[in-house]
């Protein structure tokens, strides 16, 4: 009689627990069939009607049941708690395609970046930076370069001078003499960026300052053959290995021989107005250093040898990101310089 | 320069090789083709043929018309009417005696609109129609309707040996080479020179074009035999009693040569040189003037012809003596474009007893000019200093294509083949007969040297091991003399070689190497690794400051920009607010000269190209503010900054001194604004201002890791009162850095920046240099527990809080660890003049926990220090 009592009011516990939906309610239905003046505790205080040998079993199967109506109504509060917070969360959803905030964001400008991903794959091959002055002396920028006054090349690169004697530099390659000085008789891997200057008309397709990098090794096993597998490695990264390359001779005073390097065309080769139907883009001008201005620079030509490479970075920059105005790069308008950071 | 692929084929054999072949094979060898036209790949070869013009009449119906006859190889001549001049003038002749040959063009024909005024006309389908009563379905052509020139004076008539009914793409078809040829292979700017090229290239033999003997015995200096015929060749007088010559500087005009022809008959030249000289690019003028030209082309030496009789006119009827020298000062001439010139003293001149009558290799003078009435001609063939011309081309702006090629180095041994080539030529075409001999005045002559050098040194700068062998073949196929001795490759073989006269450019065993590795090909030689060690690896410190400096101000929210470093003083003194800065002041406050247009404050250019960039940048601030006012359409917020150098004269010393300034400037809201602050009130959103660019410093100083201080400072630029001077390298020495502040109120207005404050730096990063590098040393933290107090302190509104946060500092010991301020207040509860900072301090020891009471008497110790350093209050 006793025990189906205890089963009873399991049954109708659980019974009622099942029907809460609500935590409040909860505190309620534990208050009601497990409170110390709840049901449970009731069927304890029946338990002197129940023979001395009888008592302990019936308590003990109060207890069983007291647990597990416990454990149900940790249970079902997991579950209302559950629903609560999946319903409160539910309220908060937010637009998740709506703009993130972003941190005032600042960059690089576009030169800097091109400078910097050529300076980069140079210095893997052991090329380093030297940096030299952008005010020049004659001497430094043509004639120890191989470039006397009245020199035919001069034509090839209109100058803007200070006086008769100083110039702004037309190219990097006085700090070619500069780190020779500086370096003779060790062997050289440089390169030098920096910024150059033409006395030319500003155009879509040229400027009167833009920015070089040159390289410059010497040493007493230096070949073009080396001139060529350099190049080669920083053209197959800085272009893609499926870019072509060419050497073809060409005219410097301060390198001999001396070769310009094509690159096969976006147009892949077919011809189009980029490339005025050739196939080719010209991005550097190289050759082995002359033994003139090795002399000048404090190296035995008999000994040692080098080779030089230059162009400008910009040019290649704009043929990949479609640029077709040099002019934006110094007129430092935004809507150009964030694209390109 | 143009090369004209049939003209070529004079003298190297094209069989096999297409223009673009060979454009391609000189391209890869140094001479860079920028280009080449087919000429006449257009024409229809059914349609557009060889002619013979039979007959000629009158047009029945119109005066300025006839009727031509065409034979074109296909049944009955056709008849066509046309005006062309050159047939009208045969209208009376009915059947012509010997048929003229031209270019016959059937209805259906497409050819190009000779009477548009477009200066590249369309082409148009050539349809029948009546002309004044009578059919005309087909056409005899001038140049412009075939697209080869703009001459539409007269049709274009044809060699008499043309075969009738031919493609006229057989007979004119051609190719033009556009050539931009650097300084050193000025050799091929001629069609002797680039057939030289070409045969070397091809591996194919050269022919050299023969020169007329001309019956006399000057020796050949090795540029072409003399053999040929002997058109004109020696009658009357020797050329030695009709001229005199004398040169005043060897230097500067190695070789004069004169040569007399007499009897021509000026006229126009023959079809087939006009057309060689159209497709070059040059004008045809007359016989004379066009063999000059065509010889010129042709062997790369530049002619001059005068008139023989004007020369003996202007030595009053002796003989004419020519003198090669400089000009005398205030000398004038009039040259051949009728400007009167009045001449430097370095203007190299050909004179005659009576003054200039040329400015050597650049014009010649207008008095002796060879006219319609001209007969005698003396002509020269001389050798110029490069130099000389290339200043006189330059002072007078007179480029042409003889002072082109003298501004190249003209190899004086030329001049024998070119006075030959032309005396011959004018004998032949103009019907002169050349006086016997020569006046060769020939001071300075001239040989290429012998070179020598091991044969291991081509491997070793090229790369690639080539057998002597190789290497003297490929050298003979140049012209080269060239032999090798001894037989051990690596050590004794050694090459001597001699460059022939024309190869001006062969000094040095690196111009052989250059040879050789060019024609054996750049492409045939092999990429490889550097296989020298690597040199010693150094640090830059420059680069790796200038690169941290701008990665910390764009993570700071900067944009880089890069100005010009070009700019005007007028510009950059609207930098100082002190100054008119209308942007057009003179800069007298600068240290401008006005009398010379010299300054000393600034590295000034002498050919600027144009007022507003004509000296070099003192400070990086004026391209930023001017990026800042152009952003500033179109932006609300502006955050940017500039690394670069700027120039400043050295006394005493020619270069400036280049130091490398970093600057920025900041102006607009403090947050940039999005969606979620739109609801926001605009004024509740803080601009800008001093604070904002002080931190960006302190963060560019930390990432340098430079300790400075900011103090109170002024700047011609900014606010007086709300500017700091960056000092750096700590008390003693302290060297000033740059400021930061806000722009100067009259300086913000020359850039209408608006009313907000605009906040700028300029910081010097050679100084910053100096401080930087130092390396600290890691401070250990505690782990017993810190003991936090605030302060707040009062004080004069003058005091600067950096004062007093030095003195709690100083006074606080090792075991304060953190002093920060954060609040100052000002307001109705302290009295006028008067503020509060708040500090946060935090004290704690290495090695023990402290004890309250030891706290309060480190704070007593600072507020007594503040009493009296500061005056301060607390509250
Ligand atoms: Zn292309």
């Amino acid at each position: 009689m006793a025990h189906a009592d205890i089963e009873r009011v399991e049954r109708e516990g659980l019974a009622a627990l099942a029907a809460i939906d609500d935590l409040a309610a909860l505190d309620d239905w534990r208050v009601t069939w497990l409170g110390k003046s709840g049901t449970a505790s009731g069927l304890l205080r029946g338990i002197g009607a129940l023979a001395a040998e009888e008592r302990p079993a019936f308590g003990a199967a109060v207890n069983t049941m007291k647990q597990a109506l416990e454990g149900a109504l940790d249970e079902r509060a997991a579950v209302l708690r559950a629903a609560a917070l999946a319903d409160e969360m539910a309220g908060d959803a937010i637009d998740v395609t709506l703009p993130g905030t972003r941190p005032p964001q600042g960059g690089l400008h576009p030169a800097t970046v091109a400078d910097r991903r050529a300076l980069q794959i140079y210095a893997e091959m052991g090329f380093q930076v030297y940096l030299s002055r952008e005010v020049e002396t004659d001497e430094m920028n043509f004639e120890l370069l191989n470039m006397p006054k009245h020199h035919p090349a001069r034509d090839m690169q209109d100058t803007f001078y200070i006086s008769d004697e100083v110039v702004l530099r037309t190219h990097t390659s006085p700090g070619q003499i500069r780190a020779m000085r500086a370096y003779a008789p060790e062997p050289i891997r440089i390169v030098l960026p920096g910024m150059v200057y033409r006395s030319e008309q500003v155009t879509v397709r040229s400027e009167m300052q833009f920015t070089q990098i040159e390289g410059l090794a010497i040493g007493p096993g230096i070949t073009m053959a080396d001139l060529k597998g350099t190049i080669s490695n920083f053209a197959g990264r800085y272009y893609g290995e499926d870019r072509p390359i060419r050497f073809r001779a060409s005219y410097f005073p301060f390198t001999e021989p001396s070769a310009e390097v094509d690159v096969r065309c976006t147009c892949g080769g077919e011809g189009c107005k980029l490339c005025k139907g050739t196939g080719w883009l010209e991005i550097m001008g190289c050759g082995m250093v002359h033994p003139v201005v090795l002399k000048n620079g404090g190296y035995d030509p008999a000994r040692v040898s080098g080779f030089a490479f230059g162009g400008g970075t910009m040019r290649t920059q704009m043929l990949a990101h479609q640029i077709d105005d040099i002019r934006h790069y110094w007129a430092n308008d935004l809507r150009f310089l964030e694209q390109l950071r | 320069m143009k090369v004209v692929w049939s003209w070529l084929k004079d003298y190297v054999n094209l069989d096999g090789v297409t223009p673009e072949e060979l454009a391609e094979r000189w391209t890869l060898a140094g001479l860079e083709v920028e280009g080449v036209t087919r000429v006449g790949d257009w024409w229809d070869p059914a349609l557009i043929v060889v002619g013979a013009v039979t007959r000629v009449e009158p047009h029945p119906d119109a005066d300025r018309l006839c009727l031509a006859w065409v034979d074109w190889g296909a049944g009955e001549p056709h008849r066509c009417v046309t005006g062309a001049p050159n047939l009208y003038q045969l209208r009376e002749q009915g059947d012509l005696p010997t048929p003229m040959k031209v270019v016959f063009a059937r209805e259906g024909s497409v050819l190009v609109d000779a009477y548009s005024d477009d200066p590249t006309p369309k082409r148009i389908k050539l349809k029948g129609r009546k002309v004044r009563g009578i059919m005309s379905d087909a056409m005899v052509c001038s140049e412009r309707e075939l697209g080869i020139s703009e001459e539409h004076e007269g049709i274009l008539v044809l060699e008499d040996d043309a075969p009738v009914g031919a493609p006229i793409g057989d007979v004119l078809g051609d190719a033009i080479f556009d050539l931009d040829l650097t300084a050193n292979y000025a050799y091929a700017a001629n069609m002797v020179g680039i057939a030289r090229e070409t045969a070397a290239l091809l591996g194919r033999p050269f022919t050299e074009p023969p020169l007329p003997t001309l019956g006399d015995t000057a020796q050949s200096d090795g540029a072409g035999d003399s053999t040929g015929d002997n058109t004109g060749a020696g009658a009357g007088a020797d050329a030695a009693t009709l001229v005199a010559v004398a040169i005043d500087d060897p230097a500067l005009c190695p070789r004069y040569t004169a040569r007399v022809i007499r009897g021509v008959t000026v006229g126009p030249s023959p079809a087939w040189m006009q057309r060689r000289l159209r497709l070059a690019g040059m004008r045809p003028i007359n016989n004379v003037v066009d063999v000059t030209n065509y010889t010129m082309l042709e062997w790369g030496e530049p002619l001059h012809a005068f008139d023989y009789d004007r020369l003996v006119a202007r030595a009053d009827g002796g003989t004419p003596s020519i003198t090669v020298r400089l000009a005398r000062p205030g000398e004038t001439m009039t040259t051949l474009d009728d400007a009167e010139r009045t001449l430097t003293p370095k203007t190299l001149l050909i004179t005659d007893s009576a003054g200039p009558i040329a400015m050597a290799g650049v014009m010649g003078g207008a008095d002796t000019e060879v006219g319609a009435e001209t007969t005698n001609i003396l002509l020269e063939a001389a050798t110029f200093d490069f130099v000389s011309i290339r200043r006189a081309t330059k002072h007078y702006a007179l480029p042409s294509e003889s002072a082109w090629r003298f501004g190249r180095d003209v190899p004086p041994q030329l001049s024998e083949a070119g006075s030959r080539c032309a005396a011959g030529l004018l004998a032949e075409l103009a019907g002169g007969t050349v006086a016997p001999g020569v006046v060769d005045a020939y001071p300075g002559p001239r040989t290429n040297p012998t070179i020598t050098m091991p044969i291991a040194d081509f491997e070793r700068v090229l790369g690639v091991a080539l057998p002597s062998a190789e290497i003297v073949g490929l050298l003979h196929r140049l012209g080269f003399e060239a032999a090798v001795q001894g037989d051990d490759y690596k050590d004794g073989e050694t090459l001597t070689a001699t460059a022939p006269a024309h190869r001006v450019d062969q000094q040095l065993p690196a111009d052989l190497i250059e040879e050789v590795g060019r024609v054996y090909g750049y492409d045939r030689l092999p990429a490889t690794a550097l296989a020298d060690p690597l040199p010693t690896q150094r640090d830059n410190p420059r680069l790796m400051q200038e690169d941290a400096t701008r990665d910390a101000l764009a993570a700071a929210g900067l944009q880089e920009i890069i100005s010009y470093r070009f700019t005007a003083i007028a510009h950059e003194s609207m930098l100082d607010a002190s100054a008119g800065g209308t942007g057009t002041s003179s800069g007298d406050e600068t240290g401008a000269d006005e009398q010379n247009g010299v300054s000393s404050t600034y590295v000034t250019l002498r050919n600027p190209s144009s007022p507003d960039r004509a000296v070099m940048r003192r400070s990086i601030l004026t391209g930023l503010l001017d990026a800042a006012a152009a952003n500033r359409r179109y932006r609300e917020r502006i955050a940017l900054f500039e690394v670069g150098s700027v120039f400043h004269p050295a006394a005493g010393k020619d270069l400036p001194d280049e130091p490398r300034h970093a600057g920025l400037v900041l102006l607009g809201p403090g947050t940039p604004g999005d969606w979620r602050s739109s609801g926001e009130a605009q004024d509740s959103v803080r601009p800008l201002d001093f604070y904002d660019g002080k931190g960006a410093v302190e963060v560019l100083l930390d990432t340098l890791g430079v300790e400075a201080t900011f103090a109170a400072g002024s700047h011609p630029s900014l606010h007086p009162g709300r500017t700091a001077a960056v000092h750096v390298g700590g008390e003693e020495g302290a060297a000033l850095a740059g400021h930061v502040g806000e722009l100067h109120p009259l300086v913000r207005e020359r850039w209408a920046l608006g009313d907000e404050p605009v906040v700028v730096a300029e910081l010097d990063l050679d100084v910053l240099a100096q401080a930087s590098g130092v390396v600290r040393p890691f401070v250990g933290f505690s782990t017993y527990p810190p003991v936090e107090r605030d302060l707040a302190v009062v004080v004069d509104e003058a005091t600067p809080a950096g004062d007093v946060e030095r003195a709690i500092r100083s006074a606080g010991g090792p075991l304060l660890v953190h002093c920060a301020l954060f609040d100052v207040y000002r307001g109705e509860q302290l009295p006028a003049g008067k503020k509060s900072l708040a500090f946060s301090l935090r004290f704690q020891a290495p090695n023990k926990t402290l004890e309250g009471k030891a706290v309060d008497g480190m704070r007593g110790r600072i507020v007594k220090t503040l009493e009296s350093a500061v005056g301060a209050e607390i509250r």
